[in-house]
C-alpha cells in the first residue's frame, strides 16, 4: 500500500477558540491508483491533503507512506518527504517568483537530488511550456503557471502526487486541458494521485472517490 | 508596524539632524562670543618682509597715502600675550569683547593703562585693568601706546590690519613702504584653524545625517505606499476621485511628518544635550573655560528640524504620489508592470549615479577650493548610494549564474529580487559606513601625522627660554657638560619667494636626521643644509610659492638649493631651515634665546634644578617635552570625541533602517518563501537563509563602502584639507578598524534580521499554507 | 557753529568717554571763551588744544558746466581728552574728518578718525595745513587746496578767498544759550571754489562758492539743548546770512544770526530776531527731518523758503546728522547749506 491514513484527527487553535477539522479519517491508496477527495467547503479535505503531504502534522492518528510513518518524522524528515516522495500542486501561487520557468520546473527534483534534464524537457514539452522556459512566473497566464507547477511536481518522479483543486482558479476549457495533461502524466509515471476537488465531473475521471463530511469519511 | 516604521524613521532622521544642528549652532555661538579674540586673521595684513618691526612713521605714511590700515603690536609679559591695538582705526568688528559699549575709551586712549583680560591674566601682568572674563586665558588687550610702553618697544608696530574697504585713491604700497608685504586674509591663527577643522567635521556630519535621514524617510514612505496600493485600488474602483485620494494621503503624511518631526526634535534635543558636554570639553581644550555646557532652545534648529521632517516627507512622497497618480486603475494587480516601472527607475537611477561618479572623477582631477571639494564629496556619496542597488544587483546576478546548487541558485535569485525593498536601507548603511571609514581614516591619519609631527618637533627632552643673551650664554656654559647636546632655536622672518617666512638657523644634529620626516628630499639633505648651501622648506611655503625640490631660492641674496620639504601641521605661514653657521653669518644680531636640550629622560629634573638654581631660569621658562606632548594630544583627542559619538549614532540609525525594512518586508516574504517550503525546505533552513541574506547584503554593502570611505578620506585629506587649511595630510590605512567596522555591520544586519527570521521559523504551517488558498 | 559740537560729543568713542562729552559738563581745566576776543592770525587758524572742541568746517555749493548742482563738505573736528597738546600715542587730541558730495539724487559720505600726536591727523597754523590721513586742506587763506576721498568718491578743489573773514556774535564771541554758553566763531564765506569731483559715473569739473566755519569752545551747550538747525545762506544779491536755532527740551529755541551785507559789513542779531519754521519733513535713510523751511529775518526783510537739493543728505557717520545744499526762494533767492542735528 502506497498510503494508509488511520484515524486522523486535526484541530486548529484560532483566535475564536479550537476548531476541529478532522475527526478520525481513514484512507488508503495504492500505487498507480487515483483518488478524488470531495466534500463541502470546510469538510477538511484540504487539511487532510496537507497532513498527507507532510506540510502539517496530525494531532492523532497515523499516516504511512511507503511504510514510513510521517507523523513520527521531524521537520527535516517531512521536508525530505516533500522533496522526494510526494509532490503537491496547489490551487495557485505554486511557483517561486524569483526563478525562471525552467528553474522552477527543476527546483524540486534538484532539491531531491534526482534532477533529470531530459525528463524535465520532456515534461515541459508535454505541458507546452518549451517556449516559456526563460520567462518568470509572473509573465505567464494562470493556466500556464499551473502547468509549470504540475511539471515541477512530477519532475522528481514522486511516488505520490497530491493536488489541491489544481484547476480551481482556471476557466473551464483551460482547467480541462490542464487536468487531462496531469492525469496522463501521473498515469505514465505510475504514481499515485490524491486530488481534492469539489467537482463531481472531475472526480469521476479518477479511479476512486472519497467524500468527506464534517471531518469524517462519508459512506 | 508600518506606521511605527514611518514615525520612527522620520523621528530618528530628524533627531540626528537637529541634534547635530543644535550642537553646531551652539558651538558656533560659543566661538562667536567666547572665542572672539582679536580676529585679525579675517583681514589682509601688512607685515614686515625683513623681520624689522614696522615703524610708526611707516604707519603714518601709509595712512597719509590713503591706506586705511590699523597698527597692532604683540608681545609676551610673564607668560601673557599682550596685544596692543589702535581702536580708532581698527575695523569695527575687531577688538576685545565689549570694547564698543561701556568701556572708558578716554582712559583706554589716554594711556592710563586700560588693560583688558581675565582676572588671572591681569594678576599675571600685575596691572589693575578692566576685567573681561570672556577673553581667552593669558591674553590681554590694551591700547597700542600702552602696549608699546609695557613691552618697551616705543614706536614699533608688528603688523598693520588692512580695512576691507579702501578709498578710491591710494599710492601703491611699494612707493610708500617697499619693505612691507601684504598677507592675504585667513592666513589666520592656529586656533582659528582648529575651530575651522572642528566645524568642518560637524558640518560634514550634519549633511551626512541629513542624507541618511532622507533615505530612511524615503524608504518608509515608499513601503507605506506599497502596502496602501490595494486599498487605493479598491477606493478608486469605488469611485473616489484620484485627486481627492492623493490630497488625503498627502495631508495624512504631512500630519504624521509633523508628529514625527516634533518627536525627532525632542530626541535631537536629548542627543545634543548628551553631546554638548563633549563639545564644551573640546572648546575648553582649545580656548580654556569658555563654553557653557547648557543648551539653548534656538528657533533656528528646531524649525530646521521640523522643516527637514516635512521636506523629507514631501520629497519622498512626491515621487510615490506621482507614481500613484499615473498608475492605471487595475495595474496594481499586475506586479510585472510595477517591476517594469522599477526597471525604468533603476535605469534613471543608474544614469544619475554614472553622471555623479563621472562628475566626482572630474572634480577629483580639477577640484581646488572648499566648495569644489564639498561638491565632490556630495557627488561621490550620492552617486555611490544611487549606484549601490545596481552594483549589488549585478553582483547577485553574477552569483546566481555561477551558483551550482539549487538552493544557492534560488538564494541568489531571491536575494536579488528582494533588493528593491532593502536598497534604501542599504544606501543608508553604505553612507553611514563610508562616512565611518572616511572620517575615522581621516581622524586617525590626522592623529598619526600629528603624533609623528610632535615627535619630530619636540625631539628634545627639555626646552629652555632665556631672558636675554647673557642668560643664554650662561645656559650653554653651565650645562654643556651635563647634557648630550644643546640645540639653539633661533629664527628671523624673511621673504622667500616673496612669501614671509620664518627662517630657522639650526644646529644640524642626529636628532634632526633621526626624527624629521621629509615629504620629499634630495640625498643627504641635512648635510647639505649644514654646509650652508641648502635650505629645507615647509609644505605651506612649498605649495604657496609653487617651489620644487632642487629649485634655488634667494635668502638675503644668498642662493640656496631646496633639498627637502617637511610637513608643518597647524602652522599658517612659511617656514624654512638653514644651517646655524650660515644663519649666524647672515644675522649676527639675532642670537638664540630658546634651546632644546637633549638629555636622558632620567636627568631632566636634575638639569632643570641646575638651570633654576645656578642660572636663575624660572620654572615657567622650562618645559618638559612629555608635558607638551600630553597636552597637545589631549586637546587633539577631545576635538574628536564628538566625531566618534556621531559616527556611532549614524551607524546605529542605519542599522535601525535595516531592521525596519526587514520587518516590513517580512510580511511580504511569506508568499515568496512558501513555495520553496512546500517543495521540501524546512522553515529553519529558510530562516537561516534569511539571516545569511541580510548579513550578505550588509557585507556586500560594506565591501563597497570601504573603497567609498577611503575615497571620502582621500577627498577630505587631499582636497578639502588643502583648501581649508593649506596642507595635505598623508593618508594611512587602518585595516583593523575596517575589520571591526565590517564586524559591526555584519552584526547589525544579523541582529536586524534575526527577529524576522525567528518569526519565520516559528510561523505555523497553516500560516504558510494560507498562501496557496483563496483566502489570500 | 554749535552744530558740530554734538557730532563730536556723540561719536561712539566719545559716547564712551564721559569725560569729554562736553555737553553741559564742567570745563575741567579747559579754556573758556571770554567776550570781546582779539584774534591773532595766522596763529588762530591753527588748533587751540586747551579748548575741548574745535573744527574747520567747509561747505560749498557747486555747479557743473551743464548746470547740475552739487554740494560738497570737508570737515575736520578736533576733540581733546585733556587740555594739553602732548605727543605720541598719549597725546589727548583726537581728530575726526567728514567728507561728502551731494547730488540731487545721491549723497556720498566718508569718515576718518585718528589720533593726534603721531602725525596721522592735525592742523598747523603757519604754513596752514589741516589733514587727516590722505585728506588735506592747506594754503595761505587766500589761495587754498583741498582734497578728500572715500570708497566711492573723491575730490580735488582749489579755493580763492574773495572777501574778508567774518566774525559772528560779539566780534567772534558767539553766545549759544541764555545761560551764557559760548564759543569763538568766525567764517570765511567768500571762497570761490573750482575743481574736480570723482564720482562713480566719472569725473565732473565744477565751480562754485564755499563757506568755511572756524569755531572752538569747551562748554558749548546748555544741558537742556537737544539739537540745532543751522543755515548758511548766500543770496543772489551778494548778501549772506548765517542763522541757527538751538532747540531746547521745553520746545522753545534759542536763535542767533549774522547778516553779512554785500560789502562785508556784519550785523549780529540776538535771540528771537531770526526765525525758522519747518514746512515739510522727509524720511531719510536716517531720521525724519524737516527739508523745507521758512526762514525769516524781518529786520532785513528776509522771508524765504529754503528747500533741500537732496532731501536724503543724511550723514551716516559715527554720530549721524543731516548736512546738505539748499535752494532759497521768496523775498531773497540764492543757495546755501543746511545742517540739522539731534533728530531721531
Amino acid at each position: 500500500m502506497l498510503l494508509t491514513a488511520t484515524d486522523i484527527h486535526k484541530t486548529f487553535h484560532t483566535a475564536d477558540g479550537p476548531f476541529t477539522v478532522l475527526r478520525g479519517v481513514d484512507l488508503a491508496l495504492e500505487a498507480g491508483e487515483s483518488l478524488a477527495l470531495t466534500g463541502e467547503s470546510g469538510s477538511g479535505k484540504s487539511t487532510l491533503l496537507h497532513l498527507i503531504g507532510g506540510l502539517d502534522t496530525p494531532d492523532q492518528g497515523q499516516i504511512m507512506i511507503n511504510s514510513a510513518d510521517i507523523a513520527a518524522m521531524d521537520d527535516n524528515g517531512r521536508a525530505a518527504l516533500r522533496r522526494g516522495t510526494v509532490g503537491v500542486v496547489f490551487q495557485q501561487f505554486n511557483l517561486i517568483p524569483s526563478l525562471r520557468v525552467a528553474d522552477n520546473i527543476a527546483f524540486q527534483s534538484r532539491l531531491a537530488g534526482r534532477d533529470d534534464p531530459k525528463w524535465n524537457a520532456d515534461l515541459a514539452d508535454r505541458m507546452g511550456l518549451t517556449a516559456h522556459l526563460r520567462k518568470y512566473p509572473e509573465q505567464l497566464s494562470g493556466g500556464q503557471q499551473q502547468r509549470v507547477a504540475i511539471a515541477r511536481t512530477l519532475a522528481p518522479r514522486p511516488k505520490l502526487v497530491l493536488a489541491d483543486e489544481p484547476t480551481g482558479n482556471l476557466d473551464e476549457a483551460t482547467a480541462d486541458d490542464v487536468m487531462s495533461l496531469m492525469l496522463d502524466l501521473v498515469a505514465d509515471a505510475g504514481a499515485g494521485l490524491l486530488m481534492v476537488t469539489h467537482s463531481i465531473a472531475l472526480a469521476e475521471r479518477l479511479s476512486r472517490r472519497v467524500h468527506l463530511r464534517a471531518g469524517q469519511v462519508a459512506a | 508596524m508600518q506606521l511605527f516604521t514611518l514615525l520612527a524613521g522620520l523621528a530618528l532622521a530628524t533627531a540626528l539632524w537637529s541634534g547635530v544642528q543644535a550642537v553646531n549652532t551652539e558651538a558656533r555661538a560659543s566661538y562667536d562670543s567666547a572665542a572672539a579674540t582679536l580676529g585679525e586673521a579675517g583681514y589682509d595684513q601688512l607685515v614686515s618682509g625683513d623681520d624689522q618691526p614696522i615703524s610708526l612713521e611707516t604707519y603714518v605714511a601709509l595712512r597719509r597715502a590713503g591706506w586705511l590700515v590699523s597698527p597692532v603690536i604683540e608681545g609676551q609679559i610673564n607668560g601673557v600675550r599682550l596685544i596692543g591695538i589702535e581702536p580708532l582705526t581698527a575695523p569695527s568688528s575687531l577688538g576685545p569683547v565689549n570694547l564698543a559699549d561701556g568701556a572708558d575709551i578716554g582712559a583706554f586712549l589716554s594711556g592710563r593703562g586700560q588693560v583688558y583680560g581675565t582676572v588671572e591674566t591681569l594678576a599675571a601682568l600685575d596691572v589693575t585693568g578692566s576685567v573681561a572674563p570672556d577673553l581667552a586665558p593669558n591674553v590681554a588687550y590694551t591700547d597700542i601706546g600702552v602696549a608699546q610702553r609695557m613691552l618697551d618697544r616705543a614706536g614699533e608696530v608688528d603688523l598693520l590690519i588692512v580695512a576691507p574697504d579702501q578709498p578710491l585713491r591710494q599710492l601703491a604700497l611699494r612707493e610708500v613702504a617697499p619693505n612691507l608685504i601684504r598677507r592675504a586674509a585667513a592666513a589666520g591663527s592656529d586656533v582659528g584653524k582648529l575651530t575651522d577643522s572642528f566645524h568642518l567635521n560637524l558640518t560634514a556630519f550634519g549633511l551626512l545625517s541629513f542624507a541618511v535621514g532622507i533615505f530612511i524617510v524615503n524608504g518608509a514612505i515608499g513601503l507605506a505606499f506599497e502596502q496602501r496600493r490595494p486599498v487605493v485600488r479598491t477606493l478608486r474602483a469605488l469611485g473616489v476621485p484620484l485627486g481627492a485620494l492623493i490630497g488625503l494621503i498627502a495631508v495624512e503624511l504631512m500630519l504624521m511628518a509633523l508628529l514625527a518631526g516634533i518627536i525627532g526634535v525632542a530626541l535631537g534635543y536629548v542627543i545634543a544635550g548628551m553631546l554638548l558636554p563633549g563639545v564644551a570639553a573640546t572648546l575648553n581644550g582649545l580656548y580654556g573655560a569658555s563654553v557653557a555646557g547648557t543648551l539653548q532652545l534656538r528657533p533656528s534648529w528646531w524649525i530646521s528640524g521640523l522643516a527637514i521632517a516635512l521636506g523629507g516627507t514631501a520629497l519622498a512622497a512626491t515621487g510615490a504620489l506621482w507614481q500613484l497618480s499615473r498608475m492605471p486603475l487595475l495595474a496594481a494587480a499586475q506586479p510585472r508592470a510595477m517591476a517594469m516601472a522599477a526597471g525604468r527607475r533603476a535605469k534613471v537611477q543608474g544614469g544619475l549615479a554614472a553622471i555623479l561618479i563621472i562628475a566626482t572623477l572630474i572634480l577629483a582631477a580639477t577640484a581646488q577650493g572648499l566648495i569644489a571639494g564639498f561638491a565632490m564629496l556630495a557627488a561621490l556619496l550620492i552617486g555611490a548610494a544611487l549606484g549601490l542597488p545596481i552594483i549589488l544587483s549585478a553582483v547577485l546576478a553574477f552569483c546566481a549564474n555561477r551558483a551550482r546548487g539549487v538552493v544557492g541558485q534560488w538564494f541568489w535569485a531571491d536575494t536579488r529580487q528582494q533588493l528593491p525593498g532593502l536598497s534604501l536601507a542599504l544606501m543608508a548603511l553604505l553612507l553611514a559606513m563610508a562616512a565611518n571609514v572616511g572620517v575615522s581614516t581621516m581622524v586617525s591619519s590626522f592623529r598619526l601625522t600629528f603624533v609623528g609631527f610632535l615627535d619630530q618637533r619636540l625631539s628634545s627632552e627639555l626646552y629652555v627660554t632665556a631672558a636675554d643673551a647673557n642668560q643664554a650664554a650662561q645656559i650653554t656654559e653651565r650645562i654643556a657638560s651635563e647634557v648630550d647636546v644643546i640645540l639653539p632655536i633661533q629664527s628671523v622672518t624673511m621673504p622667500i619667494a616673496s612669501i614671509p617666512t620664518e627662517v630657522f638657523g639650526t644646529r644640524i644634529h642626529d636628532t634632526y636626521r633621526d626624527t624629521w620626516v621629509l615629504l620629499d628630499s634630495l640625498d643627504l639633505p641635512w648635510d647639505q643644509v649644514a654646509s650652508g648651501e641648502a635650505i629645507l622648506i615647509n609644505e605651506q611655503l612649498f605649495r604657496r610659492a609653487g617651489l620644487n625640490v632642487g629649485d634655488q631660492v634667494m635668502l638675503d641674496a644668498v642662493p640656496l638649493t631646496i633639498v627637502g620639504v617637511y610637513g608643518d601641521y597647524g602652522n599658517p605661514i612659511g617656514q624654512a631651515v638653514i644651517g646655524e653657521d650660515l644663519f649666524v653669518k647672515l644675522y649676527p644680531d639675532v642670537g638664540p634665546l630658546r634651546f632644546g636640550v637633549r638629555v636622558p629622560e632620567a636627568d631632566v629634573n636634575r638639569v632643570r634644578s641646575i638651570l633654576r638654581d645656578d642660572v636663575g631660569i624660572p620654572d615657567a621658562q622650562m618645559i618638559n617635552q612629555a608635558g607638551i606632548k600630553a597636552f597637545s594630544l589631549d586637546v587633539f583627542d577631545r576635538t574628536f570625541v564628538v566625531t566618534t559619538a556621531l559616527n556611532v549614532l549614524t551607524l546605529a540609525v542605519a542599522a535601525f533602517a535595516i531592521l525596519m525594512s526587514l520587518l516590513t518586508l517580512a510580511t511580504m516574504r511569506v508568499p515568496q518563501l512558501s513555495p520553496a517550503w512546500a517543495v521540501g525546505m524546512t522553515r529553519a533552513e529558510l530562516g537561516r537563509l534569511e539571516v545569511i541574506r541580510a548579513v550578505l547584503l550588509a557585507l556586500l554593502t560594506a565591501v563597497i563602502a570601504l573603497p567609498l570611505g577611503l575615497a571620502l578620506a582621500w577627498a577630505l585629506l587631499a582636497v578639502v584639507n588643502v583648501a581649508a587649511f593649506g596642507w595635505q595630510l598623508p593618508m594611512y590605512l587602518f585595516p583593523w578598524d575596517y575589520v571591526r567596522l565590517f564586524g559591526f555591520a555584519v552584526l547589525a544586519a544579523a541582529i536586524a534580521s534575526l527577529w524576522p527570521a525567528i518569526r519565520l521559523a516559528r510561523t505555523p504551517p497553516a500560516g504558510l499554507l494560507k498562501v496557496f488558498s483563496n483566502e489570500r | 557753529m554749535n552744530a558740530k559740537i554734538i557730532v563730536l560729543a556723540l561719536t561712539p568713542f566719545a559716547a564712551n568717554a564721559q569725560g569729554f562729552a562736553g555737553l553741559g559738563g564742567a570745563a575741567d581745566g579747559f579754556g573758556l571763551p571770554t567776550p570781546a576776543p582779539t584774534f591773532d592770525f595766522p596763529t588762530d587758524h591753527g588748533p587751540h588744544d586747551n579748548y575741548r572742541i574745535e573744527w574747520w568746517y567747509l561747505t560749498a555749493n557747486l555747479q557743473a558746466d551743464d548746470g547740475t548742482d552739487y554740494g560738497l563738505q570737508w570737515t575736520l573736528f578736533r576733540s581733546a581728552l585733556a587740555p594739553e597738546t602732548g605727543s605720541g600715542w598719549t597725546a589727548p587730541q583726537l581728530w575726526m574728518g567728514h567728507a561728502a558730495v551731494t547730488t540731487s539724487t545721491d549723497h556720498y559720505v566718508s569718515e576718518r578718525i585718528g589720533r593726534g600726536g603721531i602725525g596721522q591727523a592735525g592742523v598747523t597754523a603757519a604754513p596752514f595745513s589741516a589733514w587727516i590721513d590722505d585728506w588735506q586742506f592747506s594754503g595761505d587763506w587766500q589761495t587754498m587746496a583741498m582734497t578728500a576721498s572715500g570708497t566711492d568718491f573723491a575730490y580735488d578743489m582749489d579755493l580763492n578767498a574773495q572777501g574778508p573773514l567774518i566774525f559772528h556774535g560779539d566780534d567772534g564771541y558767539s553766545v549759544k544759550s541764555a545761560g551764557g554758553q559760548a564759543s569763538y566763531y568766525y567764517s570765511q564765506p567768500y571762497f570761490d571754489i573750482a575743481g574736480t569731483l570723482t564720482l562713480p559715473d566719472g569725473d565732473v569739473a565744477v565751480t562754485g562758492s564755499a563757506w568755511l566755519d572756524r569755531e572752538w569752545s569747551s562748554q558749548p551747550l546748555a544741558a537742556d539743548q537737544t539739537g540745532w538747525d543751522w543755515f548758511s545762506l548766500s543770496f543772489d544779491d551778494g548778501a549772506k546770512m548765517m542763522g541757527f536755532l538751538l532747540r531746547q527740551s521745553d520746545g522753545t529755541a534759542y536763535s542767533s544770526a549774522t547778516w553779512i551785507a554785500a560789502d562785508g559789513t556784519t550785523t549780529a542779531y540776538p535771540d528771537g530776531a531770526f526765525r525758522a519754521e519747518a514746512l515739510e519733513t522727509s524720511a531719510t535713510s536716517g531720521a525724519t527731518v524737516p527739508t523745507t523751511w521758512r526762514v525769516q529775518l524781518p529786520d532785513r526783510g528776509v522771508d524765504a523758503t529754503v528747500t533741500a537739493v537732496n532731501s536724503d543728505a543724511w550723514m551716516q557717520t559715527s554720530v549721524p546728522y543731516w548736512e546738505g545744499p539748499v535752494r532759497i526762494e521768496g523775498s531773497h533767492t540764492g543757495r546755501g547749506y543746511l545742517e540739522m542735528t539731534g533728530y531721531e
